[in-house]
């Protein structure tokens, strides 16, 4: 068993918990660690890493002008953390209880307990939520491209979606495939300029405009697609051995559900500029957040924010006024107390 | 990594997974595939945890294309429950722990 573990929640209160990986996570832990705040990390079972443990090549990660692979960026931060002291758990949490002064995490075999908590879990793929989608997962439908691409050699396959994502993949997947098709709702692309360009350019790749895919067509595999024009209603089907989804992500935040607020989308809700949610010592950041920008970058921005306001907040807990005045969290200068920690 | 799972070839599968007198979990990976990292550790522990009940193989399917093939496999990780050589349950995609031994639960008993 770790250290400051216990079954039954007596153990050591620590200063920092994390929850969650990825860039916002570790980057959190690493600002943490150089405060001496020696934090742990729940890195998850299987989503250690993040959403960027699926990617290829990271173009615009600054600092890396060769590109860096998402795994080796995720990698290195995660080194970096664990450098300064933070202690890392690669399991998942299945349940908080934050509302209180001491907040308490659990594991499936463990109890744990902090001062503060820093929620970085981040988002999952988004699925079509068709029932043969979900029944052809693993033949022929895939929500990872660089998983799975290599079974489709001279395949021809589809892509659904119009962002960045659905971009990277369709031009990843014409390493292996005879050909992609993009299948997009609208007639224009929400992906960024050179990333359109790429696929644009690419042969391989055929763009189909405001088409929504209806159903996955197999019995033991993957045969086609079933197809609505959006714009006409016309129904067609299409003949693929393969479906790519990067139709966006939702955001992973049922373990909060009742006790941080959360906008209807299920993201949570901070006090912007800052990362405090509505729970005292609570703070979030990452794409549990973010559904503006998305970005390694700005996960990785917002994870070093969050560090400093747990930093913070822990300082006011132990009287330190100054520090805690930064924070606006509680001072003997009234215009610093303007925007008490306590508003949701 | 991992001395408590078994390696499993092209050639030794037949074997070590389909001659097996215990249930055989087969997971599916390739070296490229980031989601197989990081269901490795789990089913390590798994294969240490329940090592009476269970056989965890790995098959790294750059190396032996025959059995990825054989099992028409399209996505990785994909984990194959082996029983009797045949395939009696199949788990596509990287798990937490719990949700694995919940899937793998009949196996485990």
């Amino acid at each position: 068993m770790t250290d400051g573990a216990t079954g039954n929640g007596t153990g050591d209160i620590r200063q920092v918990i994390v929850i969650g990986s990825g860039p916002a996570g570790y980057t959190a832990a690493l600002y943490a660690a150089r405060a001496n705040l020696t934090p742990l990390v729940f890195e998850g079972a299987v989503a250690a890493g993040g959403a960027l443990m699926t990617t290829t090549e990271v173009e615009n990660f600054p600092g890396f002008p060769e590109g860096i692979q998402g795994p080796d960026l995720m990698a290195a931060t995660r080194a970096q953390a664990e450098r300064f002291g933070a202690e890392l758990i690669p399991d998942d949490v299945i349940s908080v209880d934050l509302l209180g002064d001491v907040k308490i995490v659990s594991t499936h075999d463990a109890t744990y307990r902090a001062h503060t908590v820093i929620v970085a879990t981040g988002s999952s793929y988004r699925y079509l939520g068709l029932t043969n989608e979900q029944r052809l997962l693993g033949r022929g439908v895939s929500a990872c491209a660089t998983c799975d691409g290599f079974f489709f050699r001279d395949k021809n396959i589809a892509v659904v979606g119009g962002g960045d994502s659905a971009m990277e993949e369709a031009t990843f997947l014409t390493k292996f495939a005879n050909s992609v098709s993009v299948l997009h709702r609208r007639d224009t692309l929400r992906a960024s300029k050179i990333m359109q360009d790429r696929a644009l350019a690419n042969e391989k790749i055929k763009f189909h405009w405001n088409v929504q895919v209806d159903d996955v067509l197999g019995d033991e595999r993957v045969s086609g697609l079933q197809l609505t024009d959006t714009k006409t209603g016309e129904q067609s089907t299409l003949d693929v051995d393969g479906l790519f989804l990067a139709i966006g992500h939702d955001p992973r935040s049922e373990l909060f559900k009742g006790q941080l607020a959360l906008d209807d989308q299920g993201y949570v809700l901070v006090e912007h500029p800052t990362t405090r949610t509505n729970v005292d010592g609570v703070f979030a950041c990452g794409d549990v957040v973010d559904h503006i920008y998305r970005q390694a970058v700005t996960a990785a921005g917002t994870g070093c924010a969050a560090a400093l306001d747990a930093e913070r907040y822990l300082a006011a807990l132990e009287g330190h006024p100054e520090t805690a005045a930064i924070a606006g969290l509680e001072s003997t200068d009234p215009s610093a107390a303007l925007k008490p920690a306590t508003t949701g | 990594m991992g001395n408590a799972t078994k390696t499993v070839t092209d050639s030794t599968f037949d074997a070590d997974v389909l001659g097996s007198d215990k249930p055989v979990l087969v997971d599916f990976w390739a070296e490229w595939c980031g989601p197989c990292k990081m269901v490795a550790p789990v089913l390590e522990e798994i294969a240490v945890e329940h090592a009476e009940k269970i056989t965890i193989a790995k098959v790294n399917i750059d190396e032996n294309p025959r059995v990825a093939q054989t099992y028409q496999i399209l996505s990785i990780p994909t984990m194959s429950v082996f029983k009797g050589g045949e395939i009696v349950q199949q788990i596509v995609g990287a798990k937490p722990k719990a949700a694995l031994l919940k899937e793998l639960e009949a196996y485990l008993v």
